[in-house]
């Protein structure tokens, strides 16, 4: 049983990324939006797992990423970010009830899932155009980055959970 | 001690945290100032294979607007040839093609990652120092100027694109010798500006903008773009010039590397002045 949720997770991290660098890297609709998906992967990530290994396994996921996509390291930076913080977020979305061995993510109400995934998206989305901009004199760019981008990674990010959670169940 | 230990135990996610971000953040940093490391970008090894790999599928798909392309050029140095050889009856002599004879070499290279949506944008090229790519050649297409080598592995290398913010190139208006320096403001992947044109020269929309010849990285006339619209900088006294370039940045496939052959004496020539300054 352990061994299956190894290898779901390594080719979770490889698809995902593959589907990042060679798919949504080029998207380039309206000459930047180019939507960040592997946040799936941290998403989808066993909850009661050794939280330094997951932070650390979060590390080499965006640096993955950042060599691909030649943005050294904003991804990184920006994935560390969440996955220290997501029992924060969690805690935030679900209540203290996450913590029990019952809790399963598909189980929770669809509203509080779709939080917990924006909640995920637009913290990310704030470190790394920050980190990209490096330069508060363009906040506004910031701002607006981080907004069209979160809401097109939104989408996105939906639309291949709820493909992709139908299979898990089966 | 024993506490010291304890508060490692109790904070080590904290301490790792930290400690991981500390380490992406020296990266950031690093990247914002100068040259990314050697090994950890798009043009090792295992990058480098995947996108020549996918690449290798991807490209069937415009293969005959490429060769359009190659077609079109060809066409145009064709005639630029028979034109010559018309008008000074001089012919080719054989001596003229050796190597090192010649300013300039180029090698024809393929791109198998472009980049132009972020504010920093890279190129990767099928071509590495194995083929004798090396660092800060000039890159150009059939239309015009496309960037600087800045890092090789052995089968591949990166290119930082003049869409880049740390792009800063020599260039000139046609016909006229007064140069300035071409940058980009991050707004438009097909717009780039220049800079320190000063306001006494006459300029107008539709002029054409080339390479100068203050770059020991490309030759001299190689086209850039058409002015789009001018306007004076803040202290009134040179232009800001909005560029439209030639190239055509989301749609590239085929580059030539130009190696200037002399490129070592003219830096030594150059060297002495600039440190006695």
């Amino acid at each position: 049983m352990a061994s299956k949720y190894y290898f779901i997770n390594i080719v979770r991290f490889i698809m995902l990324v593959l589907a990042q660098v060679l798919i949504c890297n080029n998207i380039n609709f309206w000459g930047f939006i180019n939507p960040i998906i592997y946040i799936l992967f941290l998403y989808w990530y066993p909850i009661k797992q050794n939280r330094a290994v997951f932070i650390i396994i979060s590390f080499f996921l965006g640096f993955t990423v950042d060599i691909f996509s030649d943005t050294l390291a904003f991804n990184t930076a920006a994935t560390l970010t969440i996955a220290y913080l997501r029992p924060t977020i969690m805690r935030f979305c679900f209540g203290v009830n996450f913590e029990f061995q019952s809790f399963r993510l598909n189980a929770a109400p669809r509203i509080q899932q779709l939080t917990y995934l924006a909640l995920l998206i637009v913290i990310h989305h704030t470190v790394f155009f920050t980190l990209e901009v490096f330069n508060f004199d363009n906040f506004l760019l910031i701002l607006k980055k981080i907004l069209v981008v979160s809401i097109a990674s939104l989408f996105l990010c939906i639309l291949l959970s709820s493909l992709f959670s139908v299979k898990k169940e089966n | 001690m024993q506490q010291i230990i304890n508060f490692i135990f109790r904070n080590k996610n904290l301490l790792l945290y930290l400690f991981l971000l500390f380490i992406s953040l020296a990266f950031t940093i690093q990247s914002h100032s100068y040259h990314q490391s050697k090994f950890f970008n798009s043009a090792n090894w295992l990058t480098g294979g995947v996108y020549k790999t996918t690449n290798g599928i991807f490209s069937y798909f415009n293969l005959e607007k490429e060769n359009q392309k190659l077609v079109d050029e060809n066409m145009r140095l064709r005639r630029i040839i028979i034109n010559n050889e018309y008008n000074e009856e001089v012919a080719i002599d054989s001596t003229a093609l050796d190597s090192t004879l010649l300013d300039y070499t180029i090698v024809s290279a393929k791109i198998i990652k472009n980049s132009y949506s972020n504010l920093d944008n890279y190129i990767t090229l099928n071509k590495g120092s194995k083929d004798g790519i090396k660092q800060d050649m000039g890159v150009i297409t059939p239309n015009g100027i496309l960037g600087i080598i800045e890092n090789t592995s052995g089968k591949f290398s990166r290119v930082q694109s003049i869409l880049n913010r740390k792009s800063n190139l020599n260039a000139k208006l046609k016909n006229t010798d007064n140069f300035g320096s071409l940058i980009w403001d991050t707004k438009d992947f097909n717009t780039v500006q220049l800079i320190d044109i000063p306001r006494r020269i006459p300029i107008k929309v539709g002029d054409t903008i080339l390479t100068g010849a203050a770059s020991s990285i490309f030759p001299e006339n190689i086209p850039i773009g058409t002015i789009k619209s001018f306007g004076l900088d803040v202290s009134k006294s040179s232009y800001t010039i909005n560029i439209s370039l030639f190239n055509d940045m989301s749609n590239l496939k085929n580059v030539y590397i130009i190696n200037n052959t002399n490129r070592v004496v003219l830096e030594e020539l150059e060297s002495p002045v600039t440190n006695g300054k």
